[in-house]
């Protein structure tokens, strides 16, 4: 089956300091994927630029064959993206900041009303909708931003640690959010939860110092820690790295 | 063009939810007037025309377009919405076509809430209202000049203080090179075409002719050329920024 995301030979320096060195994965529909690794190890830096957001140094981003870099209208069409800390337009309400990210999306009619109700209601936001975003909590950003992400129905769901400042309500809320619509879909998650990984993800990818360490299942990882334990391989894999380095 | 006008609508709604645009075009308002009456002598020079409303006015767009434009990109970088914005599948140039034409709009409500002048001079006298036109003109172009200046440089920074006075600085450079107070620097040692290609850049000189009710095919193409280079190079800013981060 060919990958939904192909991901080859990306790196990304920036002032001569290698972020991201030469990390190579694909990513098939279906797949939930855990993107794990220590503060600085350049989770963000690869997820700006799946997206589109950043110009790889060298390498290649390619989107259902589309290389975003040729392709990036047509490839950031098919992505839905959670940016770190949800950046949205706190003077919008989450009403009228929805229906500009549905008119941005080009969604029209009917289909605008039924995607729009749905992304409400997945992410709980009916009570808040004429609130402007900056009165909302942390956690209903979070959710707005998360909303924006699944408005239209997109093959790829990019998500920058989606459940930071939620509580575990809302954590288990979001989980169960992407456990429903991950069968259809290609997810990559980046995430310091190592539970989130045994819930959600089929997947695990831990990168350090912008390397790829480890790429295997969450089941096959814990089987590798001594304790059984996930954390504990985690801290033993990315300390290994940062001595090294 | 859907896309381009969803984000000026954006842009819109954030310059009238805020007291952005309100102070703007209050502020502008009691200025030109009083400019106008009592810098101008409007009655003084018994004269049905707008002459002493029109030559303040590029003095005060010098200040005001890059209030109006500090915080179009400035914002967006300090807010992180830059990176939501530029994942979105649209064309960088659409965005920054978006945010001219929303802080033009600005102005230009604040220039048709003159017309009462314009009407008053009508009731008074019998003035050439085609040269009155011609300098509401000068006008748009100019503001459209300083507007395409200031989101350019404000796409530099998240800085809305250093977006505001490097676009000051700018616009007055713009404004004053056909005066003698910049030519002498170059009459020592510059040749005569050199000189007359600065004073040619001028946006007083052009404003002039355009408010004298003289409209010159090279005053349109130099206005056009000269919001599309800004435009082009904010463009490319933002582009070269995938680069840097």
């Amino acid at each position: 089956m060919d990958a939904i995301i192909s991901i080859s030979q990306l790196s990304k320096h920036f002032n001569g300091i290698t972020v991201v060195d030469n990390l190579s994965f694909d990513v098939q529909r279906g797949e939930v994927l855990g993107f794990l690794g220590p503060n600085g190890a350049g989770k963000s830096t690869t997820m700006k630029m799946i997206t589109g957001f950043l110009t790889p140094s060298a390498g290649q981003v390619l989107i259902e064959g589309m290389d975003m870099q040729i392709y990036p209208t047509a490839a950031k069409r098919l992505l839905g993206y959670l940016p770190e800390g949800a950046p949205l337009y706190a003077d919008m309400t989450v009403s009228q900041f929805l229906h500009f990210m549905a008119d941005i999306r080009q969604l029209e009619g009917n289909y605008k009303k039924q995607r729009l109700d749905y992304a409400i209601d997945k992410t709980h936001l009916d009570t808040v909708l004429h609130q402007t975003i900056d009165t909302l909590s942390k956690g209903f950003k979070r959710r707005v931003g998360l909303a924006q992400a699944i408005l239209h129905d997109p093959a790829i769901l990019i998500l920058d640690e989606p459940t930071d400042g939620l509580d575990p309500n809302q954590k288990q809320e979001v989980r169960q959010l992407l456990a429903e619509i991950a069968s259809e879909k290609a997810i990559i998650i980046s995430t310091h939860l190592l539970e989130e990984v045994d819930a959600i993800c089929t997947r695990a990818l831990i990168i350090a110092g912008g390397k790829l360490i480890k790429d295997s299942s969450p089941q096959a990882l814990r089987s590798q820690s001594p304790s059984g334990r996930l954390d504990d391989l985690f801290r033993q894999l990315t300390s290994e790295k940062q001595t090294r380095n | 063009m859907n896309i381009i006008f969803s984000l000026t609508k954006r842009e819109l709604v954030n310059y009238f939810t805020t007291p952005i645009a309100y102070v703007f075009i209050v502020v502008f308002l009691l200025l030109s007037q009083a400019f106008t009456f009592y810098l101008g002598h409007f009655f003084g020079r018994n004269e049905a025309d707008l002459m002493a409303f029109f030559s303040f006015i590029p003095w005060l767009y010098v200040v005001f377009i890059p209030a109006i434009t500090m915080q179009s990109f400035a914002q967006e970088h300090k807010m992180g919405t830059t990176e939501l914005l530029l994942t979105l599948p649209i064309a960088t140039y659409q965005v920054v076509i978006a945010k001219f034409i929303a802080a033009w709009v600005v102005s230009i409500v604040a220039l048709l809430l003159t017309i009462p002048l314009w009407i008053t001079v009508n009731y008074l006298g019998d003035p050439d209202n085609g040269v009155i036109l011609a300098g509401y003109m000068g006008c748009l172009f100019v503001s459209g000049g300083f507007a395409a200046v200031g989101i350019c440089l404000s796409s530099l920074t998240s800085n809305q203080v250093i977006a505001f006075v490097s676009s000051v600085l700018v616009c007055l450079l713009f404004l004053l090179c056909g005066l003698p107070l910049v030519l002498d620097i170059f009459q020592g040692f510059a040749p005569l075409w050199l000189l007359d290609t600065i004073s040619q850049f001028s946006f007083l000189t052009h404003f002039a002719s355009l408010s004298k009710g003289l409209l010159d095919s090279r005053t349109l193409v130099y206005f056009v050329t000269f919001i599309g280079f800004w435009l082009y190079a904010n463009t490319v800013i933002l582009e070269y920024k995938k680069n840097a981060g």
